[in-house]
């Protein structure tokens, strides 16, 4: 699908090596109603260049917190991320993050949106721009809906469009938090093959937050398991199964059996501990 | 095309009681003039050049004191959405003077400023400018988080996230408050006029104001005539294009 092109459009289309990551014993805490909530209690976690992360749990097990923490949205209590060896201390293009709901800028029409991360990329010009977000939007299918409004899309679209703008300007990271939770089952099915196309082509690594055990099963490379109160990392599951991956197939669905029997196994023993 | 012909016939009615009500001397004809000496007031005042050039002055006056308003209501209204002792401070102060009918300011201006242009300014920027920090204030603060988050992983910071993100994210809210601000210091320069008689240039509160004095009601229908003109105006060619933009872009209805 890569067309040929000249010059820096050529450079800010390579495939650039994805990143190594290294979570090393991040805790974070919550100011709640009932006291201080332990969101994450000394995680750690190494996802290798170019992997694909799954991180699964119930709500409120902080593994949307700390996937905020590799994006350097959020500050961990204790504990460091680093990035390729560099410590994380803030949010940057390097690690982008597409959220449950697409955060699509409703004032801007699709292509603006896709420009928005490029517009803040030095060394550009304007064509090379709109070489790029074109490339991308093609990518996701939606080359005809370059002039559409935001409001316009279906929320399958609104997903491919968030996904277009995450990889515009080039990340070595993708941040996925739930990003296809909002849509229906065929729509989901649909961007699972599409995802797994992209990440082939554009080889990020990817920390993908699900609460959908099939959904990390057929995503993910490794699958780990979140509990919750204090959140930490209960179980790891690598999913060992040839790609592009369909969400349908039996062996996947003896995988989530398995990721599902567990994810009962400890949240049950924590309901237990709970009474 | 037949809205436009529904709109016609409704105000060629009301013409055509109002020239009965003045043929049916029910009322002096000093009290009610015909539509037409109207009419011919209006043509006279625009062959002799004095409506044009008070409503020149007007909305200079207008456009300037506007204008002023809004560039400091913009950075007013972002203080106070930003930080909690601009809030209860400037941000109270203007929830409480935004309450305060514009006209409220006009014997004030006159104490503090005399009989100037700058008692005009002055009651026109009161008029525009708590609208427009309010406005801003809750424009900014219903900006959805996951938008600053999402532009902060891109990489904007500081100008470019006021600029490129609070600002337009908030428009819809900024653009109703400047157009309350609109109506406001439009209604408080009416009675600025009105009040305030002064020498550096007859703007349209003038022309009704000695309308009045002269008994010339020729001359007050057909002023009034020529601001509610100005007032539809500024709405069909500055307000209506901007809404119909957002709400397309937003789609949002239209109401």
């Amino acid at each position: 699908m890569l067309r040929h092109k000249t010059g820096s459009v050529t450079e800010e289309l390579a495939v650039i090596p994805p990143s190594k990551l290294l979570i090393q014993s991040v805790s974070k805490s919550f100011r709640g109603t009932a006291g201080d909530v332990l969101a994450l209690d000394r995680v750690s976690l190494s996802v290798a260049e170019g992997e694909f992360v799954c991180l699964v749990g119930v709500s409120g097990c902080g593994k949307s917190t700390l996937l905020n923490i590799i994006a350097g949205l959020e500050k961990p209590d204790n504990g460091t991320v680093l990035a390729d060896g560099k410590p994380v201390t803030g949010p940057g293009r390097e690690r982008l993050v597409m959220f449950q709901e697409s955060a699509l800028f409703p004032w801007l029409d699709v292509l603006d949106n896709v420009l928005f991360g490029l517009k803040l990329k030095p060394n550009l010009t304007r064509k090379d721009r709109y070489d790029v977000a074109k490339y991308y939007l093609e990518l996701v299918g939606l080359t005809r809906f370059e002039h559409a409004n935001i409001h316009e899309l279906s929320g399958g679209m609104k997903q491919r469009v968030a996904l277009a703008r995450a990889l515009a300007p080039n990340p070595r990271v993708l941040l996925m938090d739930e990003p296809f939770a909002a849509l229906d089952a065929l729509t989901r099915e649909q961007l699972y093959g599409d995802l797994q196309q992209i990440w082939k082509a554009r080889r990020k690594t990817i920390v993908f937050v699900t609460h959908n055990v099939r959904e990390a099963a057929c995503l993910g490379d490794r699958v780990l398991l979140f509990s919750p109160h204090p959140g930490t990392i209960q179980e790891e599951f690598a999913v060992d199964l040839p790609r592009p991956r369909d969400i349908n197939s039996v062996d996947l669905a003896g995988y989530a059996s398995r990721i599902t029997r567990a994810l009962k196994n400890f949240s049950g023993s924590e309901l237990a501990a709970a009474e | 095309m037949k809205r436009f012909l529904f709109s016609l016939v409704f105000f060629a009615v009301l013409i055509a009681l109002w020239e009965g009500a003045f043929r049916a001397k029910i009322w002096s004809p000093v009290l009610l003039p015909a539509p037409i000496q109207v009419m011919q007031y209006l043509e006279n005042a625009v062959t002799d050049g004095t409506l044009f050039h008070a409503t020149v002055i007007t909305m200079r006056r207008l456009l300037v004191g506007y204008f002023v308003g809004i560039l400091g209501g913009l950075p007013l209204g972002f203080l106070t959405a930003r930080a909690k002792i601009f809030h209860d401070t400037i941000g109270t102060l203007a929830l409480g003077l935004q309450t305060l009918p514009s006209v409220c300011w006009v014997p004030l201006a006159l104490l503090w400023f005399g009989q100037s242009e700058a008692a005009m300014l002055f009651v026109v920027v009161m008029g525009t400018l708590w609208s427009v920090v309010i406005a801003t204030d809750t424009g900014v603060r219903n900006v959805p988080p996951i938008y600053r988050r999402a532009a902060l992983t891109m990489g904007s910071r500081r100008l470019h996230m006021w600029f490129k993100v609070i600002l337009p994210a908030a428009l819809p809210f900024i653009v109703s408050g400047m157009k309350q601000g609109w109506a406001f210091a439009w209604r408080s320069l009416m009675a600025a006029e009105i009040f305030v008689t002064i020498l550096t240039g007859f703007g349209l509160g003038q022309l009704l104001h000695y309308g009045r004095e002269l008994s010339a009601m020729d001359q007050v229908i057909g002023i009034m005539f020529v601001i509610v003109v100005i007032g539809l105006l500024a709405d069909k060619i500055f307000f209506s294009p901007i809404e119909r933009f957002l709400h397309r872009r937003w789609g949002t209805s239209q109401a």
